[in-house]
């Protein structure tokens, strides 16, 4: 691509922009047949924005919904597709997507010193799988929606369920299909497209962390979309799989659903842990402590990850001694999570620590994922889990990781890199009121549903007792402040794209190959192929003053 | 309804308490680690602030022994609450006491139908006396429910085509909730009811008042016989079929050379799908036909409570 | 878009880089349809323990004959496909082309006697949900229609999606024979024929187990 420069977009005036993967091109056609991963990230960002707002607005309901005890805002059917397609839209149009599919995209290239990921047109292909599943989606939605939880259990879903269950099937299972082939893109990438010099060790962890992610993603994909095909094999042509009615049984599909989408959890929650040792080192300007330890963890999270699907079944009759090992496994899970949350902690010892709003988010993460880590105790615990499976516990415990951990991370990265991807900074007064409205109301919506767990309010209820309602009318208070402090990101991110000061290639000082280049990046990322010569974050050594003294 | 807002439930069962303890060890442990987490980035953070544009901190590569100890000392806690809550669990699930007075229940949308053995009937409300154990069979008709009753810590999913059987001893009259916690469809949040514990005497008084009608026993005789059952499955071992009497709880000798132990599971399957497990020196393929679709869980429960009653009529002879 | 006429993608540095990179994608890709498979292994092999006899009963109303002419046809088209490969790394267009056709018309050939099959079924009430009628007569074993019902479900999806991934296969085989044509491969770069190959050799062993597991099991 040798365009000549473009002297057309806004910038410093007088002097001329150089030429970077925005303004490369213009069109919408540039834009849809793109093979640039960065542009690919963007296609991204736009999508999952759009299901992360209709999730949104579905999570609103609910909680307008539970307000008062009595089912008086929506009907019971509607309450019911309600959080179905909540969780249908954020886990597997969002969450799932988020860090890798925009910034895993976006950076890895640049991170490992690459020109593009290793089968761009692929990539593409992947945005398109991605919004295909997308429309049936929402088409299953917009004719009526779907009612079985975004779990799917047969036999409610294969035979029971009245609702666009095939439609939404086939949608999250195209899906599958986008998710699979960015698993694998990012593999190859990582495995044979690094920069000279830059061994293994001295990748960054947001890559390892993405490396983790994609062995998840090959793995256990194609597992659920063959249960959910089976399902809606079972619901079209009454095939005997899953419905005792049948011949079938009901509890394989619950093995072969948690098979991936406990795996899937790690999916959500690995890359944002690699935007955490990122932003953490940054603004500590210090070496992630144990740099090792946090990328093996990341790998053993992917092993352990696949073995202990089964704790999602303790009280479903499967034998007490098959509970039993999936509890002791599900325990050696929180030992690479808890490594990873004091190395990050111990990274800050010594550092020199700056506020800024990914840190922010970052600080927030590691505290709002040590409480959703350590309740997750609860619920691997086989007598406890008894009584809290089913219940709000278990709603509280995973957004304590999927929104407090996942989205958390997911905003970090959001600020940290806005600036790379869009040349601008964002106003970081208002960055840091909004993290910390966030903060606020995420605890004020979900703590209180810890209480009302153990009390044993039971999860996917429309109405519920009416002593629960104190309890209930918190929740719904503190989701409309996070709802808030979701707005607000949203308005300033905009307006700083018009507005915000340049940004320079550097503005955190960061180290890492994607800031050795301009912002917004060229087109093919870097001018020379980058060579390697030092480890990750070596934050100690030069260009900062000469007088480093290096311990 | 109580004033106030509660914060912890009611404790009235033999296991409430203990899964209380061990809530309260792992509240423990998680605000512990919690605080040194949140203390530590506090202290950090705020000693180790950006003074000068021009910091430059250490560089710190890691510490072995330290990498050691917070992955062994935390191991060492998870395995506690593993061991703890895997004695419970046996005990909750495994551990049914021999006298344990049975119950009935079949899951339906969106209702809890329940029948004593003596045949007193139920819905959404289960009465049972304090201070005994209570064993309950499960079965749903449809899709999966579970059976959750919070104030005595105790769940289980009733998944169609299996039994469930839980038990639990109450130690306090009282009503509590019962709810069904496995999303079930529209009416789930309405699949709930009450549980009350009474006195032993109140409770007789209870079961037997009202309208009884036939007990569980009787009713199974009445299927047995309308089923033509009896004309095969004669009492004096010369039908066609092997005699039921005495048979359930005890071995079975299969044709497969296996020995299966004749519970509820094994005689549901057997109604239903009579090839499965075939008895040792009867035909196979069987000549019974299956009885799909020809009855109801609650049909198969109080067969399963007559052949019950025939055991219990031979051991007492 | 300024992808040139060369071979080598602008992302990779030399054509032995690309290589590497697309036999591993192809390999990862692979992987995941083993899993993917996988899950429908896992059913069969719960049923089959639950449900032994109907298992047997099940493949008995198969037709093991058809069953083994379709092997020999997919093993035939293996053969093919690795001949295609070889001519294809020795640059040799027409030969390479040849063999792409001939790996497709085996492909077809094994497609059409599945459709066969399929319409068998349909005539004998055995398609699940669509048509089925419990068999009057078994053939050995008394077994409870039900459990036939699960055997046949597995048969129909198993067979089913392994003849989903012969006609994607044949589709893959079809744009090789064009970009053939139009000489797109040589000895140097010849990459996406490999790749095909892996993945009509992945196909071919799915048969292989499929094969024994649905037609063979009760003539042990």
């Amino acid at each position: 691509m040798d365009a000549t420069p473009i002297n057309a977009h806004s910038g410093t005036p007088g002097e001329p922009t150089p030429v970077n993967y925005l303004n490369v091109d213009y069109g919408l056609k540039s834009w849809l047949l793109t093979t640039d991963h960065k542009r690919i990230g963007i296609l991204y960002l736009i999508s999952i924005t759009i299901f992360f707002a209709l999730g949104g607005i579905f999570a609103a309901l609910i909680r307008l919904e539970l307000m008062t005890p009595e089912g008086d805002v929506v009907s019971s059917e509607m309450y019911n597709k309600l959080f179905t397609m909540h969780g249908v839209a954020m886990i597997f149009f969002f969450l799932i997507p988020s860090i890798p599919a925009v910034f895993g995209n976006f950076l890895i290239p640049m991170m490992i010193g690459a020109r593009d990921v290793a089968f761009p047109r692929l990539n593409l292909m992947s945005w398109y799988i991605y919004s295909i599943g997308g429309v049936f989606t929402f088409a299953a939605m917009a004719l009526g929606g779907v009612d079985t939880g975004w779990t799917f259990y047969a036999p409610y879903s294969s035979t029971y369920s009245n609702s666009n269950v095939a439609l939404t099937a086939v949608g999250v299972f195209i899906l599958g299909f986008s998710s699979i082939l960015t698993g694998l893109n990012f593999i190859v990438t990582i495995h044979k497209m690094r920069a000279p010099g830059l061994t293994w060790f001295r990748l960054p962890l947001f890559v390892w962390a993405h490396y983790a992610t994609s062995l998840i993603q090959i793995l256990g994909t194609p597992v659920v979309a063959i249960s959910i095909v089976l399902v809606a094999l079972e619901r079209l042509l009454k095939l005997g799989i899953f419905d005792p009615k049948l011949g079938g049984d009901p509890l394989l599909f619950q093995h072969l659903f948690w098979f991936y989408s406990h795996p899937a959890v790690y999916i959500m929650i690995l890359p944002s842990m690699g935007v955490i040792s990122e932003v953490i080192a940054c603004f500590s300007r210090k070496r992630v402590f144990g740099y090792p330890f946090i990328a093996f963890s990341s790998l053993a999270i992917a092993v352990l990850g696949f073995l202990v699907w089964g704790h999602h079944m303790f009280t479903s009759g499967q034998s007490v001694y098959a509970g039993m090992i999936f509890s002791v496994l599900t325990m050696l899970v929180a030992i690479p999570s808890a490594v990873k949350v004091f190395n990050w902690t111990a990274t800050l010892y010594k550092g020199s620590v700056s506020y800024q709003a990914p840190m922010l988010y970052a600080l927030g993460f590691i505290g709002l994922f040590t409480i959703g880590g350590l309740t997750g105790l609860f619920l691997a615990t086989l007598a406890t889990d008894v009584h809290l499976h089913d219940t709000y516990f278990v709603v509280a415990h995973f957004h304590y990781i999927m929104v407090g951990g996942a989205i958390m991370g997911y905003m970090a990265a959001m600020h940290f890199w806005w600036p790379k991807m869009t040349g601008r900074l964002y106003p970081e007064g208002w960055a840091k009121f909004a993290a910390l409205v966030i903060f606020v109301g995420f605890n004020l919506t979900f703590f209180p549903q810890f209480v009302l767990g153990y009390l044993g309010m039971p999860r996917r209820y429309h109405v519920y007792p009416p002593e629960f309602q104190v309890l209930n009318v918190m929740s719904t208070a503190g989701a409309s402040i996070l709802a808030v402090g979701y707005i607000i990101p949203f308005i300033y991110l905009l307006w700083s794209l018009k507005y915000g000061p340049l940004a320079g290639a550097n503005p955190w000082q960061a180290k890492g190959l994607e800031w050795t280049t301009p912002s917004p990046p060229p087109p093919h990322n870097f001018e020379r192929t980058p060579v390697v010569t030092e480890e990750a974050y070596a934050y100690a050594s030069k260009p900062y003053p000469e007088e480093a003294e290096v311990v | 309804m109580e004033q106030g807002v509660p914060l912890f439930p009611e404790a009235a069962s033999t296991m409430a308490g203990k899964v209380d303890a061990l809530y309260f060890f792992l509240v423990a442990v998680a605000v512990f680690f919690a605080a040194l987490i949140f203390i530590s980035l506090t202290v950090f953070a705020l000693k180790y602030r950006r003074r000068s544009e021009t910091d430059v901190p250490p560089s710190i590569h890691g510490s072995t022994p330290l990498e050691i100890a917070w992955s062994v000392i935390p191991l060492g806690l998870v395995m506690i609450m593993f061991a703890w809550g895997a004695k419970l669990y046996f005990d909750e699930y495994n551990e049914v006491p021999a006298d344990a007075e049975e119950v009935y229940v079949v899951g339906k949308q969106w209702m809890w139908h329940i029948q004593h053995t003596n045949g007193k009937r139920e819905i959404n409300e289960l009465h049972v006396p304090v201070g005994r154990p209570i064993k309950l069979i499960m079965a749903s008709e449809d899709v999966i429910h579970s059976f959750y009753i919070p104030a005595f810590r105790l769940k289980k999913d009733v998944v169609p085509g299996r039994y469930a059987t839980i038990w639990f001893q109450a130690t306090k009259t009282g009503r509590y909730h019962l709810f069904c916690a496995e999303y079930c469809g529209t009416g789930h949040s309405k699949m709930k009811g009450w549980v009350t514990v009474m006195e032993p005497a109140e409770y007789q008084a209870w079961l037997s008042g009202g309208v009884v009608g036939e007990s569980m026993e009787a009713a199974g005789e009445r299927l047995f016989n309308q089923l033509g059952c009896n004309t095969c499955h004669r009492a004096d071992g010369t039908g066609r079929g092997p005699s039921l009497v005495g048979v359930f709880g005890k071995p079975v000798r299969l044709l497969s050379g296996e020995t299966v132990i004749a519970d509820e599971a094994y005689i549901r399957e057997s109604i239903l799908n009579p090839n499965a497990k075939i008895v040792a020196g009867y035909p196979s393929p069987t000549i019974m036909s299956t009885y799909q679709g020809q009855i109801s869980e609650r049909g198969i429960l109080q067969i399963i409570a007559y052949l019950k009653s025939l055991s219990k009529e031979e051991r007492s002879q | 878009m300024s992808e040139t006429h060369s071979v080598l993608a602008h992302q990779f540095d030399d054509l032995e880089q690309q290589f590497e990179a697309s036999t591993l994608g192809m390999w990862a890709f692979l992987i995941t349809e083993v899993l993917f498979f996988g899950g429908l292994f896992t059913g069969y092999a719960v049923y089959r323990s639950q449900y032994p006899l109907a298992f047997a009963e099940g493949s008995l109303h198969l037709d093991y004959r058809i069953g083994a002419i379709n092997t020999a046809v997919l093993i035939c088209s293996s053969l093919t496909m690795a001949l295609a490969v070889r001519s294809a790394q020795l640059g040799r267009r027409r030969s390479l082309i040849g063999f792409l056709l001939l790996t497709m018309l085996l492909g077809s050939v094994f497609l059409g006697i599945k459709v066969f099959e399929y319409s068998h079924k349909y005539h004998e009430h055995l398609i699940p949900g669509i048509n089925f009628v419990p068999p009057h007569e078994f053939i050995r074993f008394h077994v409870d229609p039900q459990q036939l019902y699960v055997f046949l479900s597995f048969y129909f999806a198993m067979t089913g999606m392994h003849a989903l991934h012969m006609i994607i296969g044949v589709s893959v085989l079809a744009v090789l024979v064009v970009l053939a044509w139009r000489g797109r491969f040589s000895s140097e770069y010849y990459n996406p024929v490999e790749v095909a190959g892996l993945y009509w050799h992945f196909v071919d062993i799915v048969w292989i187990f499929l094969f024994p597991l649905l037609y063979l099991i009760s003539r042990s």
